[in-house]
């Protein structure tokens, strides 16, 4: 079958393994924009810079307090989502009254800041971080190094008890709530500007958290969100902020056609999910998962 | 939505403010003519490209409500054409921008149409995935000299007479352009077509539901708005010499919306203001090297959260508070 196609098994596989991570990342920013948007009605053009930062704070836990990974994968996007909560009480939340426009305008200026000051100190090139889990399988028709493996895995993992915690438990269910109607959930007893508060934090700690486990696939530098935001948000229009399965379905699948285009035709591999996106708004202008506003 | 503020109502004419107006018209003017020997021509010229570009981006923002993250297309775009054409083509100076206009123009339709499908926050992130999308195109395409881009395009002789290689025969070229292309944005703000850009970013519903037909209205915003963006990309190919990756950046595209909204979101100055405090930041910045980024944002920051009308909307806000109406 794959001398019919001309493509060597181990590139293939490889390639779609690495889609498949992509595609990870993907997921779980777009969930995270997708969590925000809900509730603050803002799109988070801070939401690269905040990724980029989980992946820096690995790095400096591990450099200046010796915090192994897995230390990082969980304080990392602590200390993350503590600052965007920061952010939003300082910030943001004076916002909420006006035009969305100004809630993105002032994230993409918080992003400015914030690339500009780790490209000051850190430069713009990018640093190693050390595997956590080296080695690998040989499956035969391809090599698996378990790090890959494993961040596909859990990031399946995180994003379907996203969609448990959202869908499915009474917190989320508040949350639903308020972002139907915020002032009856507020009536009824809830304080919604700290679900706000919480909520934004939530979505910039996912952000974080793809941020870590990204940090060892690839290098950790200041620069890495800003490129991969702008596909994230390519996504967003593609699968819709609307739903929280959509986001998920989209980003994994969008990872798998890029990872499958770098096989088969490597010069659009970086353009791929762009044009994806334009005969997506060709054909259903409203999103593959609807439900737009 | 609620509304941007910003937008100056109309004044009937004929007002007593007339005269003193047109004043300050002549001043503007005469202030305009002797510039280039006060300052260094090649930074005027700078200004006035981005405030044409910015002036592109407002017609769309502070009018339609549209926000594009993608308008370095259209003026890196139309750099390329005009880069191309006077370089590699031979084309004379005048004809070399209006290709990069033509150019800016339809891919502006072509991708406006495409943008408008989606409103608000969307409409933001498809113009900046579709920017992305071009900048890889330019990126990867041999006639663009990918990292190197077209450098020393020859300035030439402007209908074959005026010697544009002298600096400040270019810069009352560039003024003229710049002029000619604010004038045409004023023309369309203040005529029917604009007072419907407005009614449909106020009330879309209504606007459609009165027979309006709003997607070709916003097409048509676009396409105007993209074609003068490259007009500016365009003129600034004659004045830097150069077309490079830099001019369809996103980051590009981003400063020219800040240009607009330190300026002031829909009024007519505003992006002249927001292009000249920018663009003088930017050089006498010059080597404060990754901190310019972070002043940047930190102007985005401030503008959002102390003074969303910009400096021309809020000296406006103070002239009409300080008149009583």
């Amino acid at each position: 079958m794959f001398e019919l196609i001309g493509v060597a098994p181990q590139a293939l596989f490889g390639q779609l393994l690495l889609g498949l991570i992509n595609g990870a990342f993907y997921a779980m920013l777009s969930l995270g924009l997708a969590v925000i948007f809900g509730l603050l009605n803002i799109i988070n053009f801070t939401h690269g810079a905040q990724y980029m930062m989980g992946a820096f704070g690995s790095w400096l836990l591990l450099n200046y307090l010796g915090t192994p990974f897995w230390g990082a994968l969980l304080i990392a996007p602590l200390i993350v989502a503590a600052v965007g909560m920061a952010i939003e009480r300082v910030l943001l939340s004076r916002l909420y009254h006006l035009d969305h426009l100004y809630g993105l305008l002032l994230t993409y200026g918080v992003a400015l800041v914030i690339e500009g000051l780790f490209r000051r100190f850190y430069g713009a090139s990018g640093m190693p971080y050390a595997n956590p889990i080296p080695g690998g399988a040989n499956l035969g028709f391809m090599f698996l190094p378990y790090y890959r493996a494993f961040v596909v895995v859990a990031s399946l993992a995180v994003c379907i008890l996203v969609w448990l915690a959202i869908e499915r438990s009474k917190l989320g269910s508040y949350l639903r709530a308020a972002i139907e109607k915020p002032d009856l959930v507020q009536a009824f007893g809830i304080n919604v500007p700290r679900m706000i508060t919480l909520t934004y934090g939530f979505g910039v700690g996912l952000a974080a958290l793809a941020g870590v486990l990204a940090a060892p696939i690839y290098q950790v530098s200041p620069i890495m969100g800003s490129h991969l935001i702008n596909v994230v948000f390519a996504v967003v229009v593609i699968g819709g902020l609307g739903s929280v399965a959509g986001s998920v379905v989209t980003g994994f699948g969008l990872g798998v056609v890029e990872g499958l285009t770098k096989v088969f035709y490597p010069e659009a591999s970086s353009t791929v999910v762009f044009l994806v996106m334009a005969v997506v708004l060709t054909i259903r202008p409203g999103g593959l998962f609807g439900a737009t506003r | 939505m609620s509304k941007i503020p910003g937008a100056l109502p109309a004044r009937p004419a004929g007002s007593s403010l007339g005269v003193s107006r047109g004043l300050i018209l002549v001043a503007v003017a005469a202030a305009l003519l002797a510039a280039p020997f006060v300052f260094y021509p090649v930074m005027l010229m700078k200004v006035l490209c981005f405030a044409l570009f910015a002036t592109a981006v407002n017609l769309l923002l502070g009018y339609a409500g549209l926000l594009s993250f993608g308008h370095a297309m259209y003026f890196g775009g139309a750099a390329y054409v005009c880069a191309y054409a006077r370089k590699e083509l031979g084309w004379t100076p005048e004809a070399s921008i209006l290709a990069g206009v033509a150019f800016s123009a339809v891919f502006g339709l072509l991708t406006g149409l495409l943008s408008i499908r989606r409103s608000g926050i969307y409409f933001a992130m498809v113009t900046l995935a579709l920017g992305q999308l071009f900048y890889f195109l330019c990126l990867q395409s041999p006639a663009t000299g990918g990292e190197d881009g077209i450098q020393s395009v020859p300035r030439g002789l402007l209908f074959g007479a005026l010697d544009l290689e002298n600096n400040v025969t270019l810069y009352y070229f560039v003024l003229a352009v710049t002029g000619f292309g604010m004038l045409a944005a004023y023309r369309a703000i203040n005529s029917p077509f604009g007072q419907i850009l407005t009614a449909i970013r106020e009330n879309e519903p209504r606007a459609i539901s009165l027979g309006y037909r709003v997607a070709w209205f916003k097409a048509l915003a676009f396409t105007l708005s993209a074609a003068l963006a490259g007009l500016a990309g365009a003129t600034k190919v004659l004045v830097f010499q150069l077309a490079s990756l830099t001019d369809v950046s996103a980051p590009m595209s981003g400063e020219v919306v800040l240009m607009t909204l330190v300026g002031g979101m829909g009024t007519v100055l505003g992006p002249v203001v927001g292009a000249a405090i920018i663009v003088s930041m930017q050089n006498y910045l010059a080597d404060v090297g990754e901190w310019l980024i972070v002043i940047q944002g930190l102007i985005f920051i401030a503008t959002v959260s102390l003074f969303r009308r910009g400096v021309v909307g809020e000296i406006a806000a103070r002239l009409r508070r300080g008149r009583g109406t």
